[in-house]
């Protein structure tokens, strides 16, 4: 390893490859930029036109399959024709391949991150579990099912205590891990987490651990140069979890104090130095109410939640892992590091939590990222976005920092507020509902908080909530495009308007809780009476109707639109793509779609047709043509996002058709299978009723 | 441009009254108009949605644009006679598919759709607007056909209208005919004479001799489907070109087909971005007379229709009493002719010159009438004033620029005439409901009969009935009061319509842009002037 220069070194590489895609590949590239480095962006399936793809230098398209960027030849093959010295393999994808890195290193090429060797340590939860027993580190009891047979697996479950976790040896995050409250769930639970865990990974391998009651889930970023220098950047609690996916992240934790965190850090770094660890790495803990922690598993890589640890710390965690990889020691001590504030990240996911979680596809029509003191937002999206069911669905984190805990959660409270994501649901409410939550407040959360408190429970309020002033903006801005559009008529001629006045102009939305009706009448070019009227779905208990005196005072085609309501000035920020309309306002997200004068006439929906909730893959059928299935029975599973979903029947019959195979790509709304109703017993029919030779 | 100055004193006595005048017309026009709009009252509106159609108005809204506006003619047809007010037909200017047609829809709701002569008059205005214009026309058919018991007053002049569908259609002016139901006998030529028509399945029927008239001439039984209905004709016989699924259905495809036009208009767009007048239109309410015998300054209408309040005055020294000049209309380049008095001589000759400018320059003339018609009297008549009249009258005769006309005041005499009166064909004409029209005031009217009267007396040597003279000449005016009334006028399609004085500037805005659909050419061709 080359010694470092008086410059700051640098002299290994000045062009660094990004494995990846989203927003950590336009993280990384900012910080490369920032060192005054090229960047290399590498792109697959669909995302020739990213932001990661044209805010780098230089890119390569890797194939045209998603998986090419799992592909470690290609990504190497893509370094060599861009002329990149390293590879920073960001997080997921390729980071903890300890095969790519050996043959990183083999092509010349410096990879970011630990030396393979250990990263294969690490890969292996069961051995890195073995380790921190060892180094005094204390474990969750439990077992790794390789080699043991159904009957086995059971009562080494049995012998361990329901509730039980599964998880996949392999990978991390959420994927393949399942809570498993008694026995009868085990198979199930099993099966599914191995299929989720060979999908993701390609390695089905289970682990079975007991499951602590609610615990916090902390974790410590260490940092560790080729030298042999551990430090650790304090901890970072990511106790709010969906799907045993973190979507809100804190740095401090406020379930830690010095004499804790003292212990964290010095089990973090004794593991790091045991399997000879260099670069960034993450080391995380299940941390009970008593004080007690215990070691979940290391993470060899940049974590999707590190930038608190920049927030509180002022350090550039990438900037710090290009440089270790140049081969420079760290340029500071533990002794350094001081904690500065309080910051908090929630991720924003292309999801609906109303339907548990269910990842969501489309346009994101709707996109405009807030500009606040304090507040950073790391997106991997633009407007117009294709979400698809290929990748992750992130979309963005969010990371506020305050000088206090409280400063920091009203500072992220007001980011996601004034963040305009629309046209596809977004988890954005029920973020702004759990930041908001007292638990939360008081800093008083578990990795089970979601299960006790189901979005239904938190998202409650924002069903009632009142959309007519949200309506009159999408109506407005509806009016102004129309308005836009080259016409016959000179322009300051009343939209609609009539020397015999009958009904006033009408512009009807579909919205999740029923039927906005808006209609107006313009006395000028730009003034407007209003009346919104909200029905519930099927146009029955037509609400009271609201007027509202609207002013549009401006309007751009970036969807930007200003109108004074009733004599107030407000700002609207709306997406359109096709018939949806995605109406920002008041840090609020109001849905809708439009409906159109004519209906278009397509052939109804088929009669028993159970369609894909969503664009994904068919990972199982599960039923057959012939077979009784009761309501709830499930029929076809279907992998998208990552995440396995399965298609219930919704009523009890048989099945009449399955249109789908495994492995076959689905739309959303595309039937895949057919049920009819069980039909009516009736009696035999009565002999003397047929009239002898027919039939 | 100069922008014209105001001197409009709102807290003024006469500005007041003039307001409250306006203001109760205006309410009285509400309710005129909320009466056509209500069509055939809630039974028959009701029976006609049992049925599962639309109402003519619901048509009409579907068919036109988002938002697009709509300009209404003859609202009040039928005004004070015993026909359904608005004569159950509605017919206007709107937008489709961002093409501007002239749209005619049948009122079903009132005997049927059946025609009137009014309905008749009203039709033949709005074909009258198609051709002038250069507008593509959309019917909405539904109709009974003829109101029998009025035949007379419709055969004969009905017929008109089937020869001017294929005149349009020859100079390339299209006609969309979607029928919704009857259209029967006579009225079967009007899908039968347009470009494309659309029936509606189960709703249309259109046949010469309807199952009764088929039995009697023929002895065949047949049913009204098989005879006329959507299927038949758009699968056996050909008249009909599209076969709507309902009536939904075939307002869309009636879009569809004028969005395939690529309709051009032939006008010049607008010269210039429009700018808003300067003055509140509001006041314009106080500014025209409520008694058109008190005259108001025309500068202070002008000053409050046009872009940014900027005229270019014409000959401002001259014939003072007809203002003259050049100005912007919604970007539109117009020339301006607007009566401040009666007509003298030089007002005339000015008048008449100013046109021949206008053409010219192919540009547009607005006429702002308030005139109570040609000075009179042994001196004017010494100079000529016949003369002078007939040069005006001459010059807007044979003015090929489009004329659009407002009657903002009184409409007496020749001076209606020199003034692009509806004779004169101005390409659309709305009046102010403070308007009066006649050949002269009820008074002067009465008077003159009077006077008759007494020198007949003298002549026959009898005496004269006082009294009954008062009576005679009270009743006259009152009729003449009566006829020259604005809702009259209006009733008997001598205009396109009342608006509310605050709207004249977007209803010519909407005129404007109509008019330039059609080339817009002025003439150096006049009859001989009379020097």
């Amino acid at each position: 390893m080359a010694a470092p220069g008086e410059d700051g070194g640098g002299e290994r590489f000045d062009r660094v490859l990004i494995a990846n895609r989203g927003e950590i590949a336009r993280r990384i590239v900012r910080t490369l930029h920032r060192m005054g480095l090229g960047s290399v962006a590498v792109y697959a399936g669909g995302d020739r036109d990213a932001p990661h793809v044209a805010e780098a230098d230089v890119a390569v398209r890797l194939g045209a399959a998603p998986e090419a960027y799992l592909d470690p030849q290609a990504v190497i093959a893509a370094a060599r024709a861009a002329g990149a010295g390293a590879i920073h393999p960001g997080y997921g994808f390729l980071a903890e391949n300890a095969a790519f890195a050996e043959r990183c290193a083999a092509a010349g090429l410096v990879f970011v991150g630990p030396p393979p060797e250990a990263l294969r340590r690490l890969g292996d939860k069961v051995a890195a579990k073995a380790l921190a027993a060892e180094l005094g580190v204390p474990v969750i009891d439990g077992f790794a099912t390789a080699g043991l047979e159904p009957p086995a697996i059971g009562r080494r479950a049995e012998e361990l205590g329901y509730p039980l976790l599964v998880k996949a040896a392999a990978g991390g995050g959420g994927t393949g891990m399942r809570r498993v409250a008694a026995a009868a769930e085990l198979d199930g639970a099993l099966a599914a987490a191995a299929r989720e865990a060979e999908s993701a990974f390609g390695d089905g391998a289970l682990l079975i651990e007991r499951l602590l009651d609610a615990p916090r889930h902390v974790e410590v970023q260490i940092l560790a140069d080729a030298g042999g220098r551990v430090l650790h950047l304090f901890e970072r609690d990511c106790s709010l979890q969906r799907r045993h996916q973190k979507i809100v992240e804190e740095c401090p934790s406020p379930a830690v104090d010095a004499p804790l965190r003292r212990r964290l850090g010095a089990a973090a770094v004794a593991l790091a130095r045991a399997v000879g660890y260099a670069g960034a790495g993450t080391v995380e803990f299940l941390l009970q109410g008593d004080g007690s922690f215990f070691f979940l598993e290391m993470n060899p890589r940049l974590q999707v939640e590190h930038p608190v640890t920049e927030a509180v710390t002022g350090l550039d965690l990438v900037r710090l892992q290009i440089e270790i990889a140049q081969g420079l020691p760290l340029p500071f001590d533990q002794d350094d590091l001081e904690l500065d504030g309080h910051a908090i990240e929630a991720r924003l996911y292309a999801e609906d939590p109303a339907r548990d979680f269910l990842p969501a596809g489309g346009t994101l029509a709707l996109w405009a990222e807030p500009e606040l003191p304090g507040l950073r937002v790391d997106a991997g999206v633009e407007r117009g976005a294709e979400i698809g069911p290929h990748y992750d669905p992130l979309l963005a984190k969010v990371i506020a920092w305050g000088r206090h805990r409280e400063e920091a959660r009203r500072r992220l409270r007001r980011g996601l507020a004034q963040l305009a994501a629309g046209g596809i649901a977004t988890n954005r409410d029920l973020l702004l509902a759990l930041i908001d939550h007292d638990a939360f407040r008081r800093g008083d959360v578990d990795v089970a908080f979601l299960e006790r408190h189901p979005p239904a429970e938190l998202l409650a309020a924002e069903d009632d909530a009142d959309w007519a002033a949200h309506a009159v903006a999408a109506a407005l801005y509806l009016c102004h495009r129309r308005r836009q559009r080259p016409g016959p008529l000179p322009a300051g001629i009343p939209p609609g308007w009539r020397n015999n006045p009958w009904r006033p102009q009408e512009q009807i939305f579909e919205h999740r809780a029923g039927r906005l009706v808006v209609r107006y009448r313009a006395s000028a070019a730009d003034r407007f009476s209003c009346e919104v009227t909200a029905t519930q779905p099927g146009g029955e208990g037509a609400g009271e109707a609201r007027t509202i005196a609207a002013r549009l005072l401006a309007a751009d085609a970036g969807g930007e639109l200003i109108a004074e309501l009733d004599g107030v000035r407000r700002r609207f920020r709306l997406g359109l793509a096709g018939r949806r309309l995605a109406v920002h306002g008041d840090g609020r997200v109001c849905e809708l779609m439009r409906v159109p004068r004519f209906p278009s006439r397509r052939a109804p929906a088929l009669a028993g047709g159970c369609a894909a909730p969503m664009t994904g893959k068919v990972t199982a059928v599960l039923v057959a043509p012939g077979d009784r299935v009761a309501a709830g029975t499930p029929l076809v599973a279907i992998e998208a996002m990552k995440m396995e979903h399965q298609l219930a029947s919704p009523i009890d019959g048989v099945v009449d058709a399955v249109r789908v195979a495994a492995g076959q790509m689905v739309d959303p709304d595309e039937v895949l299978v057919v049920v009819t109703p069980e039909p009516e017993t009736t009696g035999e029919p009565g002999a003397g009723q047929r009239s002898p030779g027919a039939g | 441009m100069q922008v014209l100055p105001t001197h409009v004193d709102v807290r003024s006595a006469t500005y007041a009254r003039n307001r409250d005048y306006f203001l109760a017309r205006l309410e009285e026009l509400e309710r005129a108009l909320a009466e056509v709009n209500a069509a055939g009252g809630s039974k028959y509106v009701e029976r006609h949605r049992r049925r599962g159609k639309l109402l003519a108005r619901e048509r009409l809204e579907l068919l036109l644009d988002r938002d697009a506006p709509f300009l209404e003619i003859g609202a009040l047809a039928a005004w004070g006679t015993d026909f359904a007010l608005g004569a159950s037909v509605i017919c206007g200017v709107g937008v489709v598919s961002g093409v501007e047609c002239v749209v005619v829809a049948n009122e079903p709701t009132i005997k049927g759709g059946s025609i009137n002569p009014y309905g008749q008059r009203k039709v033949a205005r709005a074909m009258e607007i198609c051709r002038d214009n250069r507008l593509p026309m959309i019917n909405l058919t539904e109709s009974g056909g003829a109101d029998l018991p009025h035949q007379a007053e419709l055969f004969v002049p009905g017929g008109g209208m089937f020869r001017e569908l294929t005149r349009r259609s020859a100079e390339g002016i299209p006609t969309i005919c979607l029928v919704f139901g009857s259209s029967t006998a006579g009225g079967a030529y009007i899908p039968g004479m347009s470009d494309y028509v659309v029936m509606v399945k189960e709703g249309a029927r259109v046949f010469l001799g309807g199952p009764p008239l088929v039995k009697m001439a023929i002895h065949e039984e047949s049913s009204e489907e098989e005879l006329g209905g959507a299927e038949m004709h758009s699968r056996v016989s050909g008249v009909s070109d599209y076969l709507a699924e309902d009536e939904l259905d075939a307002l869309r495809l009636g879009r569809e087909i004028v969005a395939q036009l690529g309709w051009r208009k032939l006008g010049p767009p607008p010269s210039a971005a429009a700018e808003e007048p300067r003055y509140d239109v509001e006041e314009l309410l106080g500014i025209a007379s409520a008694d058109v015998r008190q005259p108001f300054e025309v500068r202070e209408v002008i000053a409050r229709l046009v872009d940014g309040s900027r005229f270019h005055e014409f000959k401002a020294t001259y014939g003072t009493t007809l203002v003259t000049g050049f100005a912007r209309l919604h970007g539109y380049a117009v020339g301006v002719v607007a009566n401040n008095g009666v007509i003298f001589s030089e007002s005339a000759q000015k008048g008449a010159q100013f046109i021949q400018l206008c053409n010219q320059l192919d540009r547009p003339i607005l006429f702002l009438q308030n005139v109570t018609g040609f000075m009179v009297g042994r001196r004017y008549e010494e100079r000529g004033i016949i003369k002078d009249g007939a040069k005006m009258i001459n010059a807007v005769s044979n003015s090929t620029v489009p004329h659009l006309t407002v009657m903002i005041g009184a409409s007496y005499g020749a001076g209606n005439y020199a003034m692009s009166g509806r004779a004169y064909k101005p390409r659309f004409l709305f009046t102010w409901p403070n308007h009066k029209i006649a050949v002269m005031g009820p008074e002067q009217l009465a008077g003159v009969l009077s006077i008759v009267r007494r020198q007949a007396a003298e002549r026959a040597g009898v005496p004269f009935d006082e009294a009954r003279d008062e009576r005679l000449r009270r009743a006259v005016e009152k009729q003449i009061e009566n006829e020259s009334y604005a809702f009259y006028a209006s009733g008997q399609l001598w205009d396109d319509g009342i608006i509310d004085p605050r709207d004249t500037r977007t209803v010519l805005g909407l005129a404007l842009s109509a008019v330039h659909s059609a080339p817009v050419a002025g003439t150096a061709r006049y009859g001989v002037f009379r020097m």
